[in-house]
C-alpha cells in the first residue's frame, strides 16, 4: 500500500459539537488516575446506572490468585452480583469487562483483549465473550482492573471515563447514533482533545438491532492512525448487547493516557522484550508458509475448510460448495487492503483485524456510503455466506457490515439465518409465515432485509432475533413444523448458536462444541484436525484428553486478555520437526513464551503446569456458575442431532459412500439391501451412543460426576471449595461426599466464616425439589445420581444454613406464549404476496461430494 | 539516501564504532546499546547495521518511522508505542532493543563512528 494513500470514508463527525453541547451531566465522580503495578491497579469501578452510584472495589492478592484477572475476575464479579434466580434482563445483571493483567503490553501479538461478562439473555447463564481494540487497555491505563455496570438507566445514558483527568460521568446523549460505526467515531472525535489524542479513545457501544434480537454484540473501538478512521471489534458472543441496551448504555467512552511500552510496569521488561521480538520475527519468516493471517487473516481457512468436508453448507447439511472459491481467501485477499498494519491493539504483527475498505453500501439507512467494514472473519464468511447457501462476497460484506454496526452477532445470524433457510426448504416456512421474505438458499438480499427488520424492529427479524432455540419452539407451537425435527437441524446448545465448523466426522469436536461452559463456542477446544483429518486422539480416553487440556490452556488467553491466534496460528520453524505430533500442537515454546510474558509483568514466577492451574480453577467455577443458573448438567452438554451425524435422507445419499463405509468398519454391518432410512437410523444410534462415552470420559478427566458436576474433591484441589460453591453442587453430591461437607465445614469454622465473608448472596436457592432430568435422560447410567436427602444437619447450624437443600429448577418455558403471539401478530405480508410452496421445495445447487 | 556505508573487509574489529556510537546516545560505552555491531566470523569480521532500506516504515502500527529529508529512517520516540514490530521485521535485524528501553533504536547515519574507526571501514555515503 502506498505510504500516503488516503481513504476515502463517509464522515459523521459533522455537528459533534453541538450533538456533544446537549449532553446533560446526570451524574460525576473523581478518581485518582492510575498506572497498573506488575500488571494489576489493584482496583475496579463499580457503577450503578439505576441509583446512578459510583463505587470503587479493592482487589486483593486472594481474588488475583483465585480468579488471575479477565474473565476470572468477571465471573466472580457477576457471581457476587445476580442470585440463581436473576434473569438477564434483571437490573442487578452486571456487565463486566475486565482486561487481564498482561493486557496492555505492546511487545508481545494479541495483548490488548478484554473480557466482557454477563448473564446472557440467549443461554440464561454466564457469557464471557473475548474482544479486541483498545478500551481494555485504556481502562487499565485509566486505574481500573475491571469495568462493572449495573442497574438500569430510565432512558439512554453514556458512561465516560477519563483517565487523564480522573473522572468519571453519566451523561444523556440525545443525537449521537445508536449504530456502531456512526456512534464510535461520533464519539472518538468528541472526546479527544486533538486529532493526535484520537488514538487514546475507544467506545463500547452496540446498535439498532440489539434491543430487539437477543443476539446483540458489542463493538469496541479504536482509532487507526493510517487509515485515519475508527474500526470495530467485536465481542460478539451470548447476546451481551441486547444487556447493554438493556440498561439503556447507548456508549461507554474511556479517554486514557498516550500509550507507551511499560504502562503495565512490569518486573521484567526484558524478558517481554525478548519474547516479543522471537515472535515478531516468527511472523516475518513464516506467515506467508504458513497461515498468510497478515493477508487474509482467519478467511485463510475458508478452502481448507471446504476441501476437508468441514465447511458448513445449508445449515450444516453439507460440507463443501463447488462455489466457495467465491468466498475463500483467493478473493479476501483482493477484498482486504494489503500491506498496513491491521493488529486491534498495538505489536500485534499477526495482524488480522483486516477491512475492506471504501466499501459502498447497497441496502439499508446507509446506502450509499462508503464505509470500512472490519472483516470478513471465517466465522463471518462461512455463517452468513455458505451456511446459508450465499456465495457472493459482496453480500457476505454487506452483512457483516451490518451486523457490526446494529450489534448484531454474526455467528448467532449466520447460524440463524441457515436454519431459517433449511426451513424454508422444507416448506417449513414459507413467504406468508415470513412476512414475504424469500428465504431460499443464496438469498443475499432477504438475508439482508431480516437484518433491517431487526433494527426497525419489525417483521420477522423480530423472530429471527430470539435465536435459534425459540424459534425452534414458536415454530412447532404455531404448527408449522414437527418439534423434534426442528430440534435436529437447529444448531444450538444451551440456547447459543453453534459456530461454524462441521463436527459431524469429528467426535471430538461434538464435544469440544456441546461440552462447553457457555454453549458451542469454538473458542474453548478446536480438535477437529487432531481428531478427524490426523487420527491423533483415536481413544474416548486421547479425546477426554484432548477436551480436558484444551479448554484449560484456552481459559488461560481469557483471563490475561490475551488473544489465542498468536498461540498456534503461527508456529516455531521447527516446531513439528523437534515435537511429537500430540506435543507440537500444543505448540511448546509458545507456550513457554506465556509463562515469560505472565512472570515477566506480574513478578510471579509460573510454570507451563500453572498455566493449566490457573485456568482450571476459573473453568471449574464457572461450571457451577452454570449449575447455580439452573444449567450446568449432562441434559444441557448433549448436541442437536445435526452436528452428529445426517438428519435428512439428502445428507445422507450426499456422502453415502462415507456413511456405508462406517456402517462396516463401525459397526460391521452391510449396507447392501437397507434402505436409506434404515442405515441412518443405524448411524444415529451408534453416534449417539459413541457420544453419551464420550461425555462419560471428558466428565472423569474433568473431576465431574456422572451428571456433570464437579465434585468436592475437584473444587478443593483447585481452591474452589467456597461455602457458596459447595452449596451449589451439594444437592448433587454422593452420600460420602455430603458427610464430608458436613465434616469439613464443620471442623474448620475460621476458615469457612472466612470464606462466607468473602461471598455476598445470602440468600439461600429456592426449596423447589430439582426434577432429574427425566426427558433428556443420559443414555448412560449416571452412577452417582443426584442424592435427594442431601440436607445435612451439621452440628455448627450458622455455616451450613448457607448449603440450600434443593436447586431452583431450570425455566422450562423458554419463550412466553404471549410473547410468542406477539412476534407473530407483527409478522405483516406484504400485500397480495401469494405463497409459493412449490418455490420453496425448488432443488438448489448440489455440493459436491467428497 | 544518507547511510553509513560499511567495509568490513577493512575492520580489525577494533569496535571503536560500537563504543562510540553508545557513548554518543546513551552515555556509556556498552554493546549493547549500540546501534552498530561487530561480529567475529571464521572469515574475519561482520559489521551488522542499519542500511536505511524503510522496509520497517510500513510496519509501523502508530506511523512513528519515516524519512528525513536526508532519506535516513528515523523514529519518532513520543509517538513510539514500543512495540518491536520493526525490530522483528528488519530485514537485516538492525533495529535495536534493550531491557533499559522503552523504545528500540536504530542507526540515524549521524557518522559518528565512521570519524571514530581507525581503520576507515565506514563512511557516510549517498544512494
Ligand atoms: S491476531 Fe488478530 S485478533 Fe488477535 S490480537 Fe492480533 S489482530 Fe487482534
Ligand atoms: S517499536 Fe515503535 S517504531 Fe517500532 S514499530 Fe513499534 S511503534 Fe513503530
Ligand atoms: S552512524 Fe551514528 S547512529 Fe549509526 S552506527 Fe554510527 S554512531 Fe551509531
Amino acid at each position: 500500500m502506498d505510504e500516503n494513500k488516503v481513504f476515502e470514508y463517509t464522515r459523521y463527525t459533522e455537528g459533534i459539537e453541538t450533538m456533544k453541547a446537549a449532553h446533560k451531566v446526570l451524574a460525576e465522580y473523581a478518581f485518582t488516575p492510575s498506572l497498573p503495578q506488575k500488571g494489576y491497579n489493584n482496583r475496579s469501578l463499580h457503577i450503578d446506572l439505576g441509583t446512578l452510584k459510583f463505587t470503587e472495589k479493592k482487589i486483593g492478592e486472594d481474588m488475583k490468585k483465585t480468579f488471575t484477572g479477565g474473565r476470572g475476575f468477571g465471573l466472580k464479579y457477576l457471581w457476587d452480583a445476580i442470585k440463581p434466580t436473576t434473569r438477564w434482563n434483571d437490573p442487578e445483571n452486571d456487565i463486566i469487562i475486565s482486561p487481564g493483567p498482561i493486557c496492555g503490553i505492546t511487545q508481545y501479538p494479541g495483548a490488548g483483549k478484554s473480557l466482557v461478562v454477563a448473564l446472557s439473555p440467549i443461554t440464561n447463564i454466564p457469557i464471557d465473550s473475548n474482544v479486541g481494540a483498545y478500551f481494555g487497555p485504556l481502562l487499565k491505563f485509566s486505574g481500573f482492573d475491571a469495568l462493572e455496570i449495573q442497574g438500569k438507566a430510565k432512558a439512554d445514558v453514556i458512561v465516560v471515563i477519563d483517565g487523564v483527568k480522573g473522572k468519571v460521568t453519566i451523561e444523556t446523549a440525545p443525537q449521537e447514533s445508536l449504530d456502531s460505526h456512526v456512534a464510535a467515531e461520533q464519539f472518538t472525535h468528541q472526546y479527544a482533545t486533538d486529532e493526535a489524542d484520537l488514538r487514546n479513545v475507544s467506545v463500547v457501544s452496540a446498535g439498532a438491532a440489539a434491543a430487539h434480537s437477543l443476539i446483540g454484540c458489542l463493538n469496541f473501538s479504536y482509532y487507526d492512525v493510517r487509515r485515519k478512521v475508527t474500526r470495530l471489534k467485536q465481542a460478539g458472543r451470548g447476546g451481551i448487547g441486547t444487556v447493554f441496551r438493556d440498561k439503556k448504555i447507548k456508549a461507554l467512552v474511556v479517554h486514557g493516557p498516550q500509550v507507551k511500552g511499560d504502562m503495565n510496569h512490569p518486573a521484567d521488561l526484558g524478558r517481554i522484550q525478548r519474547a516479543g521480538v522471537k515472535l515478531h520475527k516468527e511472523m516475518h519468516d513464516f506467515d506467508d508458509k504458513m497461515c498468510t493471517m497478515r493477508k487474509v487473516g482467519t478467511t485463510n481457512i475458508v478452502s481448507v475448510m471446504d476441501a476437508y468436508d468441514l465447511l458448513p453448507v445449508m445449515n450444516f447439511q453439507y460440507g463443501s460448495h463447488p462455489d466457495t472459491k467465491n468466498i475463500d481467501k483467493t478473493m479476501w485477499v483482493q477484498q482486504f487492503t494489503q500491506g498496513i498494519p491491521d493488529g486491534c491493539w498495538y505489536g500485534c504483527s499477526m495482524a488480522c483485524a483486516h477491512g475492506v475498505d471504501e466499501f459502498a453500501l447497497r441496502t439499508g439507512p446507509y446506502k450509499g456510503h462508503k464505509v470500512i467494514v472490519d472483516g470478513p472473519e471465517y466465522e463471518t464468511a462461512a455463517g452468513c455466506g455458505s451456511n446459508c447457501g450465499i456465495f457472493d462476497p459482496l453480500w457476505v460484506i454487506e452483512c457483516n457490515f451490518y451486523c457490526d454496526t446494529y450489534g448484531i452477532d454474526t455467528i448467532s445470524f449466520g447460524t440463524i439465518t441457515g436454519f431459517i433457510m433449511e426451513c424454508w426448504q422444507r416448506g417449513i416456512l414459507n413467504a406468508e409465515r415470513t412476512g414475504g421474505l424469500d428465504m431460499s438458499w443464496g438469498k443475499g438480499e432477504s438475508q439482508l432485509e431480516l437484518m433491517h427488520q431487526m433494527a426497525r424492529g419489525e417483521g420477522f427479524g423480530l423472530i429471527a432475533g430470539q435465536g435459534v432455540q425459540r424459534m425452534k419452539k414458536i415454530f412447532s407451537d404455531q404448527g408449522w413444523g414437527d418439534y423434534a425435527f426442528l430440534n435436529d437441524i437447529g444448531l444450538e446448545g444451551k440456547g447459543l448458536e453453534q459456530s461454524e465448523y462441521m463436527s459431524k466426522e469429528s467426535l471430538a469436536q461434538q464435544g469440544g462444541y456441546y461440552l462447553t461452559n457457555k454453549g458451542p463456542q469454538h473458542d474453548e477446544a478446536w480438535v477437529i484436525f487432531m481428531d478427524m483429518v490426523n487420527n491423533q486422539i483415536p481413544t474416548f480416553e486421547d479425546k477426554a484428553e484432548a477436551l480436558y487440556y484444551f479448554p484449560m490452556f484456552r481459559t488461560w488467553f481469557g483471563l490475561n486478555g490475551l488473544c489465542k491466534l498468536p498461540w498456534n496460528d503461527i508456529e516455531p520453524g521447527d516446531n513439528r520437526t523437534k515435537n511429537a505430533p500430540m506435543d507440537a500442537a500444543k505448540v511448546p515454546e509458545h507456550v513457554q513464551n506465556y509463562v515469560d510474558l505472565f512472570s515477566g509483568v506480574t513478578g510471579r514466577e509460573i510454570t507451563k503446569e500453572e498455566i493449566i492451574k490457573m485456568s482450571e480453577r476459573v473453568y471449574q467455577f464457572q461450571r457451577v456458575f452454570d449449575l447455580r443458573m439452573g444449567k450446568g448438567t449432562r441434559k444441557y452438554d448433549q448436541p442437536p442431532y445435526r452436528a452428529m451425524g445426517p438428519v435428512t435422507k439428502e445428507e445422507y445419499e450426499s456422502r453415502q459412500e462415507r456413511y456405508d463405509k462406517q456402517l462396516m468398519d463401525w459397526m460391521q454391518i452391510d449396507p447392501a439391501g437397507k434402505s436409506t432410512e434404515e442405515k441412518m437410523a443405524l448411524h444415529r444410534k451408534y453416534r449417539e451412543d459413541r457420544y453419551q462415552k464420550l461425555v462419560d470420559a471428558v466428565y472423569r478427566r474433568r473431576g465431574w460426576t456422572s451428571n456433570g458436576i464437579p465434585t468436592l474433591e475437584t473444587l478443593k484441589r483447585n481452591g474452589i471449595d467456597f461455602p457458596e460453591v459447595v452449596a451449589t453442587v451439594l444437592p448433587h453430591l454422593s452420600e460420602s461426599e455430603v458427610r464430608e461437607v458436613r465434616a469439613a465445614y464443620t471442623v474448620d469454622k475460621k476458615e469457612i466464616k472466612n470464606k462466607i465473608s468473602k461471598t455476598k448472596d445470602k440468600k439461600p436457592a429456592s426449596k423447589k425439589t430439582v426434577k432429574q432430568d427425566k426427558k433428556n435422560k443420559p443414555k448412560i447410567k449416571d452412577k452417582k445420581p443426584a442424592v435427594k436427602k442431601a440436607k445435612p444437619t451439621p452440628k455448627k447450624g450458622k455455616t451450613i444454613k448457607k448449603i440450600p437443600a434443593k436447586k431452583k429448577p431450570a425455566k422450562k418455558v423458554i419463550v412466553k406464549k404471549k410473547t410468542v403471539q406477539k412476534l407473530v401478530k407483527k409478522i405483516k405480508p406484504k400485500a397480495k404476496r401469494t405463497v409459493k410452496k412449490a418455490a420453496a421445495k425448488k432443488p438448489v445447487k448440489k455440493p459436491k461430494k467428497k | 539516501m544518507k547511510y553509513l556505508k560499511t567495509n568490513p573487509s577493512l575492520c580489525k574489529g577494533i569496535k571503536a564504532c560500537e563504543k562510540t556510537c553508545s557513548k554518543a546516545f546513551f552515555k556509556v560505552e556498552d554493546p549493547e546499546k549500540s546501534a552498530i555491531r561487530v561480529k567475529q566470523t571464521d572469515s574475519g569480521f561482520e559489521i551488522n547495521v542499519c542500511n536505511q532500506c524503510g522496509e520497517c516504515i510500513p510496519i509501523c502500527p502508530v506511523k512513528a518511522l519515516s524519512r528525513n529529508k536526508q532519506g535516513v529512517v528515523m523514529l519518532d520516540k513520543k509517538l513510539c508505542v514500543g512495540c518491536l514490530m520493526c525490530v522483528g521485521y528488519c530485514p537485516t535485524l538492525s533495529m535495536r532493543t534493550h531491557p533499559d528501553l522503552r523504545e528500540p533504536f536504530k542507526c540515524v547515519a549521524c557518522g559518528i563512528c565512521a570519524r571514530a574507526c581507525p581503520e576507515k571501514a565506514l563512511e557516510i555515503a549517498e544512494k
